[in-house]
């Protein structure tokens, strides 16, 4: 898995208020989410970014409340993947749980700016800071069981698999 | 080498000998719940992984707390699904309103979950009931689905952080002050991925509802759970409510913690988080002069009867400031009952408060007290993010019951005492 794409920089704690606010969570569509993605961190957000576009978090990015409309308007939203400092423990869940590629990396968010070009080569646990002649920063690994979670495309697939055993 | 009381929970529920943090298990789980926003969603991947009946319809909860009373068209319809999926798989804990209440007031009211329990819920505060001694965390949608599928969650067993409270507490600071002190201490996330293990001499004292209070905000520290050691408080509050039998565990004397963290409770004073973080706290001595537009009373975090016999001591005989809004929520039935019997709705509508019916509402910004552009609330709630509680540039300001009342009368950040 390789993700190449330009970068949105979001700061610590982006929380999941300001991933996708409460007042739209009486929408289950995953478009009809995505379309307020990111909405009170940034409102034009929806209106800037491109499908592929990789967003980088500082500290305990998803913090908050359980809702999975976060990770799932982001992967609407046409997100490749989030890379940040930390994640928050729910949305780190159920970013693996729903198939939202998620990365932790202490190093990038210092390393990039806004608009920045990016390649999260996944299997070879580096990123790439394109046009840059900075060395490629390692990611943190990914759990065994996460990784199981994801080669089995999500919880439910995985959970149908293991019935099947 | 001992074992802390979380540790042991989940080694029973594993059905291990021992566990230690970082170990991977599957845990069999006693209540899995699911609320009108967490459950519609939980509910469409149940039947996509092609689930056809719930592990157990009486370990499954379902609360329509959100949103409902329905507040709008597209809330009427995730409350129908979830209404129809309860009705088809003949779940016993479905409460329909008027039985229903914003859920982490109502299940431990109700005895559905007891001293020893594993519970997971799609909705982060469902950490509140580590206050009877019980492993309980938030979860998302999936796992939801999951766990009503297997009846069992998986989890990395977590360290734990112990957080020792010595001495008495002032004149009107409660567990809310106690939790926010301690969050405005490590941070938003100073408890990631951790349990947090509430004891000491002030805790052994702390009446049930404190304890509902603190345990509820530890995911606001970034905790996985928050708990407490059950003894004679706990017994008093679950005999008479407690659905099934119930076990205590306590942590052994040689358990390993991630660390402890001593705290002085005699110098808490009243506390309030200013936007837009949790931690972002100060005593009451050091908020200046904010002017505040609305104060809400409520939540899952305080808005039991005890929280509301707070507010009407300090609201009887006054009247809330010129152009202030006073929105309080009971949070379940038994507890609206219960004010209105006490006579506290005669002391809230003297001063000028309006009472709502029990739901989440405000405290997400979901209706019965949306901010607009620019306006100021002190709410009893967990959050004070960016938008919480409505417009992006409004500002929440997190607080118990003592200062929300006293807020209310004086139309500015105050405690009792400077009434």
């Amino acid at each position: 898995m390789k993700f190449k794409g330009k970068t949105w920089k979001f700061g610590d704690n982006i929380d999941t208020d300001a991933i996708i606010p409460a007042r739209y969570l009486n929408i289950r569509d995953p478009r009809g989410l995505a379309a307020h993605c990111m909405e009170d961190a940034d409102s034009d957000f929806m209106k800037k970014m491109k499908k592929g576009d990789i967003i980088v978090g500082g500290e305990n990015f998803g913090c908050g409340s359980s809702r999975e409309h976060a990770p799932i308007a982001i992967k609407a939203a046409g997100i490749a993947c989030v890379v940040a400092k930390s994640f928050a423990r729910i949305f780190y869940r159920n970013s693996f749980n729903m198939g939202l590629p998620i990365f932790e990396s202490r190093d990038l968010w210092g390393q990039v700016t806004e608009g920045s070009e990016i390649e999260v080569d996944a299997d070879g646990g580096l990123i790439r800071i394109l046009g840059s002649t900075a060395e490629p920063i390692r990611i943190q690994p990914v759990p065994p069981f996460m990784q199981e979670l994801i080669a089995d495309g999500g919880l439910m697939n995985h959970i149908a698999k293991e019935r099947v055993k | 080498m001992g074992m802390t009381l979380t540790e042991k929970i989940l080694s029973r529920h594993a059905g291990l000998d021992e566990v230690r943090p970082g170990m991977l298990i599957n845990a069999k789980v006693d209540i899995a719940l699911g609320n009108d926003i967490t459950a519609p969603i939980a509910i469409d991947e149940f039947r996509k992984a092609g689930g056809k009946e719930v592990f157990d319809k009486q370990k499954v909860v379902l609360v329509p707390d959100h949103f409902a009373p329905n507040k709008d068209i597209d809330s009427a319809e995730q409350c129908k699904l979830m209404r129809d999926f309860a009705h088809e798989q003949a779940i016993t804990h479905y409460f329909e309103i008027g039985e229903a209440g914003v859920e982490h007031a109502l299940l431990p009211e109700k005895g559905i979950v007891v001293p020893g329990d594993v519970i997971i819920g799609a909705d982060s505060h469902t950490c509140t009931y580590g206050a009877l001694g019980a492993f309980a965390t938030g979860v998302g949608s999936t796992d939801f689905a999951a766990a009503m599928m297997t009846g069992e969650i998986w989890f990395k067993v977590p360290e734990t952080m112990k957080f020792v409270y010595h001495g008495k507490r002032r004149p009107w600071v409660s567990g809310k002050d106690l939790i926010l002190y301690t969050i405005g201490r490590i941070g938003v996330d100073g408890a990631l991925y951790r349990a947090m293990e509430f004891t000491g001499e002030t805790i052994r004292e702390l009446p049930m509802a404190d304890r509902l209070t603190m345990a509820n905000m530890a995911v606001e520290a970034g905790g996985k759970n928050g708990i407490f050691i059950p003894d004679g408080i706990t017994e008093a509050y679950v005999q008479g409510r407690a659905e099934r039998p119930y076990e205590f565990y306590n942590s052994d004397p040689d358990a390993l913690y991630h660390s402890t963290i001593e705290i002085d409770v005699a110098k808490i004073e009243l506390q309030v988080a200013f936007p837009h973080l949790p931690s972002n706290t100060k005593g009451i001595s050091e908020v200046g002069d904010v002017r505040i537009d609305q104060s809400f009373i409520g939540s899952c975090t305080n808005g039991r009867i005890e929280d509301l016999r707070v507010a009407a001591e300090v609201l009887r005989g006054r009247h809330i400031a010129p152009g202030h809004r006073l929105i309080i929520i009971p949070a379940t039935p038994a507890v609206y009952r219960q004010a209105m019997q006490e006579g506290l709705f005669d002391i809230f509508l003297d001063a000028g408060g309006v009472i709502s019916l029990p739901t989440c509402g405000p405290c997400l910004g979901g209706y019965m007290g949306i901010l607009a552009k620019g306006e100021r609330s002190v709410a009893t709630t967990n959050r004070n993010f960016v938008g919480r509680m409505g417009h992006p540039e409004s500002e929440v300001y997190l607080a118990g019951p003592a200062v929300a009342a006293a807020t209310a009368v004086a139309g500015r950040l105050a405690g009792p005492d400077q009434l």
